[in-house]
């Protein structure tokens, strides 16, 4: 018998023998011309500009392709030129002449032209795919954009409307991912079956931007090698990688280890035991994301006006803020969220349970009633949602969570079968029209309509707000047009079923040793170009 | 004669059972697919589609077509080696599993092999000297192992042995510069880096798997020992035990050879159900280890009503059961003389 104890000691001895053999090959610090970026990037389903419509992908193409016109990230009401250098608008307001860049090339050596820009425009309304709308709703078929939309010299593109449409409203339109500039000759050397290079492209790149797509792997990494002859000039990094990290605590102690550059998802717990540390830079960036209630005006009580404002009453804005999203919201109560011209920054509502509590004894709820809240759970919203749910129950109201996985609270409320929905909603494109027409237009609200936006999931019948939100994409005049978003919020605002909350907040955690990455006011503005690591001077 | 014919019928009845089975599994998959209250349309064209787009595809998809007719379409498609095309990865689903598996099979045969070579002279050691303290220790070992959930485990693995003490190296299957660096040959990275003369990616792999491996193996010795010292106590209260005892034969060779020897077949059976539920791909582990493998695969397509990727994972899981079943069917004739 102690032989046999003997012989099982020699086994353990050999296995930690194993064990403490490795270290040698298993430790590397990245490379210095490496960025490596945890994130979880499982929302990707495309890198297609013409059908990528999730926030991982709209970053990615971002950095892969010119767009045509952009926006200054420090102050998003101002446009620049991207791949088109200047534009020129007719009189009557239905003409844009775009010139196109001089000089500029695609990642394969092909030049930059406007039949690529307009090819490309052509594209995206000839596939239809989910984005497209943002292009289709100036009145492009796959019948009339080719006529519409076209190249009258190498350098000179021509986009002709029927209306004449407020200028900023295109503009900002053409600043989405639908206006990147695929370069044509490489995309339809891979067409199959008149798909336009679609199948092909949802998993490689053809641009003119910092960087060119090495490979996507769904669910595990993305990697972009950048591209020394950018027109703005080469990207430091050789190379650029998101690695899907699902996990955030793993993500944190990957970041510690300096095995990642850049974390992405770490909650405020995580965030916060890094605060401090020389070694670690903390980043907040407002993206165009708002946390809000719909409250279904198919149910009685939720239909009552005074029910809705009491509501906006008993959210604890601050308390929740401070003690629930910490770092990761930012308290907006308006309908357009800060970074987008034309936004209302006014927070009119604080919480305030007595006077909600008059309101419902007004509306004839006084001893309150008993409503489902439908909640994605795993996510912050699930942890609002209890707040809220306590609060409620203060003057009466029993909320009732439903939580549900996501797509699952989707279908529900896109079927108009729920009391109160709580989730997010961001911006399509940076123009105030993306939300304005969400929130604030429901030209039918009959259960078959065809255009199905947040008004109608919440059956708010509002024909006279949809025709102003419908007149402001008309109107010319910049200031002008910033004053009508303005007059739209105030409204919505005021007697609206939605209770705008907060703005969501990126957080993000760079070792500090890099630097020069930019964190836009949108999800995809995220720029990794400027990225630069300090050689020699890392702590490990 | 009638052997062969014996044969032959016992092999087309194990034919038909099996494709019985799979077809059964096919079928509550697919009908578990349909009735989930998630518009799969949804999770194709978003939430931002308009109603045209929607209408469109879902016509495209086939869901406007009778149920059974879509199952049918469906079954005809399988039987075409055709499991459609994830939404997740835009890749047909047979690439994404022909790519995925692999992870998963490296990850489970490593653990299966942990569990095994320590998990059954652990188990005979604690039969063996029952109720004293090798005994004890071992079943709070195998305790903690069954009792303390795995992603815990895998968690804690990683604070200790890669944040603390730097033994091993953190999430992944290699380091991320090495991806793509080595040619897809069989999909199991130890075996291509070989292939490929890379050794470099050879240790680094290793070493990537060394922390996952060891905590599922654990799971799995801590089920395995358990089993085998429930076998080997039974079998050392048997009387050819004593006689052989009583005969002067040596104590290794009586627990070795004659007791082990004896139980064989049901240790072989518990094995096979360890590594099949391993080959499953145990979700947590893999999201926790970033180990691209098949039960996140799964995982992930269920959340996003990815239909198609989970009835192509869940039908090869199905395909990855049965054939172990098989496999042990087949080992049982050799070892068991009464099956022979």
């Amino acid at each position: 018998m102690t032989r046999l104890a003997a012989r099982l000691l020699l086994v353990c001895a050999g296995i930690s023998l194993v064990f403490s053999a490795f270290p040698a090959t298993s430790r590397a610090a990245t490379p210095d011309d490496v960025l490596v970026m945890a994130k979880r990037i499982d929302d990707i389903i495309s890198l297609d500009p013409a059908q990528v419509f999730e926030f991982t992908g709209a970053e990615v193409i971002a950095n892969i392709y010119d767009r045509l016109v952009t926006f200054d990230v420090n102050d998003a009401s101002r446009l620049e030129g991207g791949a088109a250098q200047s534009w020129k608008i007719s009189p009557d307001g239905k003409t844009y002449r775009f010139t196109m860049r001089p000089d500029m090339r695609f990642a394969s050596g092909n030049p930059v032209t406007a039949d690529d820009a307009a090819w490309s425009l052509q594209r995206v309304i000839r596939l239809g795919l989910s984005p497209a709308f943002i292009l289709a709703q100036f009145g492009l078929t796959a019948e009339n954009v080719e006529k519409r939309i076209r190249a009258e010299d190498a350098m000179t593109l021509v986009i002709e409307l029927e209306r004449a449409y407020a200028p900023s409203f295109l503009l900002y339109c053409l600043t989405a991912g639908v206006g990147s500039v695929l370069d044509r000759e490489l995309v339809l050397a891979h067409e199959k079956d008149g798909d336009l290079g679609h199948e092909w492209l949802k998993q490689a790149s053809a641009g003119s931007g910092p960087f060119s797509l090495i490979r996507w792997r769904a669910n595990q990494y993305v990697i972009l090698e950048g591209d020394s002859g950018y027109w703005r000039g080469a990207p430091a990094m050789h190379r650029v990688i998101l690695q899907h990290i699902a996990e955030p605590a793993t993500q944190r102690l990957m970041l510690e280890k300096g095995d990642i550059d850049v974390a992405r998802d770490l909650s405020p717990d995580q965030v916060g035991g890094l605060a401090g540390l020389s070694d670690m830079r903390i980043l907040h960036a407002p993206k165009g994301t708002l946390m809000y209630l719909g409250l279904n005006q198919k149910n009685p009580i939720l239909a009552h006006p005074k029910v809705r404002k009491a509501f906006k009453l008993l959210v604890d804005y601050r308390g929740i803020g401070d003690n629930i999203l910490r770092g990761r919201g930012r308290v907006h109560q308006a309908i357009i969220p800060k970074g987008l011209f034309g936004a209302l920054t006014e927070t009119p509502y604080r919480f305030n349970p007595e006077r909600a509590r008059k309101l419902l004894r007004e509306a004839g709820y006084e001893s309150g009633f008993a409503v489902t809240m439908d909640a994605s759970h795993g996510s912050i919203i699930t942890e609002v949602a209890q707040a809220l749910q306590s609060d409620f129950a203060a003057v009466g109201i029993e909320a009732e969570i439903i939580p549900g996985d996501e797509k699952q609270v989707l279908t529900k409320y896109r079927a108009r079968n729920h009391d109160i929905f709580i989730g997010e909603w961001g911006v399509d494109y940076q123009d105030p029209h993306s939300n304005a027409d969400a929130y604030a237009s429901n030209p039918d609200n009959s259960d078959d309509a065809r255009f199905r936006t947040l008004a109608w999931r919440n059956a708010w019948a509002i024909p006279r707000l949809s025709e102003l939100t419908a007149s402001a994409i008309l109107m010319r005049d910049q200031d002008e047009r910033a004053e009508l978003y303005n007059e739209i919020q105030r409204r919505v605002l005021a007697v609206s079923p939605f209770v705008v909350m907060f703005q969501s907040v990126d957080l993000i955690v760079e070792r500090s040793y890099v630097s020069g990455l930019v964190w836009g006011p949108s999800f995809d503005s995220n720029f990794y170009r400027g990225a630069v690591k300090r050689p020699h001077s890392r702590e490990k | 004669m009638s052997r062969i014919v014996n044969t032959l019928r016992s092999l087309s009845g194990l034919l038909f059972s099996v494709s019985l089975t799979l077809l059964g599994l096919i079928a509550v998959t697919f009908f578990i697919g349909r009735v989930v209250p998630i518009d799969p349309v949804l999770a194709v064209v978003g939430d931002r589609a308009s109603a045209d787009i929607v209408e469109q595809m879902r016509v495209e998809m086939g869901l406007h077509l009778p149920l059974y007719q879509q199952f049918w379409d469906y079954l005809g498609q399988v039987l075409r080696g055709d499991f459609g095309n994830s939404v997740l990865t835009a890749n047909p689903v047979s690439e994404d599993i022909r790519r995925l598996f692999p992870a998963t099979l490296e990850l489970a045969t490593a653990a299966t092999l942990i569990g095994v070579v320590l998990g059954v002279p652990m188990g005979v050691a604690a039969a063996v000297w029952r109720g004293r303290w090798p005994d004890h220790v071992i079943r709070v070992v195998g305790l903690v192992g069954y009792s303390v959930p795995v992603f815990w485990l895998a968690l804690v693995g990683l604070f200790v042995f890669y944040a603390q003490l730097d033994l091993v190296p953190g999430p992944g299957r290699i380091d991320i510069y090495f991806e793509e660096t080595v040619p897809f040959v069989s999909g199991v990275i130890l075996l291509d880096s070989l292939l490929a003369g890379n050794r470099e990616v050879f240790w680094n792999a290793l070493s990537h798997l060394l922390l996952p491996a060891s905590i599922l193996g654990y799971f799995a010795l801590a089920y395995i020992a358990r089993t085998t010292r429930g076998f080997m106590i039974e079998q050392l209260g048997e009387e050819y035990i004593v006689t052989a005892r009583a005969k002067g034969m040596s104590p290794a060779r009586v627990v070795w050879g004659h007791a082990l020897g004896n139980i064989r077949v049901q240790l072989i059976t518990v094995i096979a159900l360890a590594y099949a539920g391993l080959l499953e791909g145990s979700v947590l582990t893999e999201t926790v280890f970033s180990w691209p493998g098949l039960g996140r695969y799964i995982t992930s397509s269920l959340l996003n009503a990815d239909m198609n990727a989970v009835l192509g994972g869940t039908l090869v899981v199905g395909v990855v059961f049965v054939g172990v079943n098989l496999l042990t069917d087949l080992l049982y004739r050799f070892l068991d003389p009464r099956v022979r």
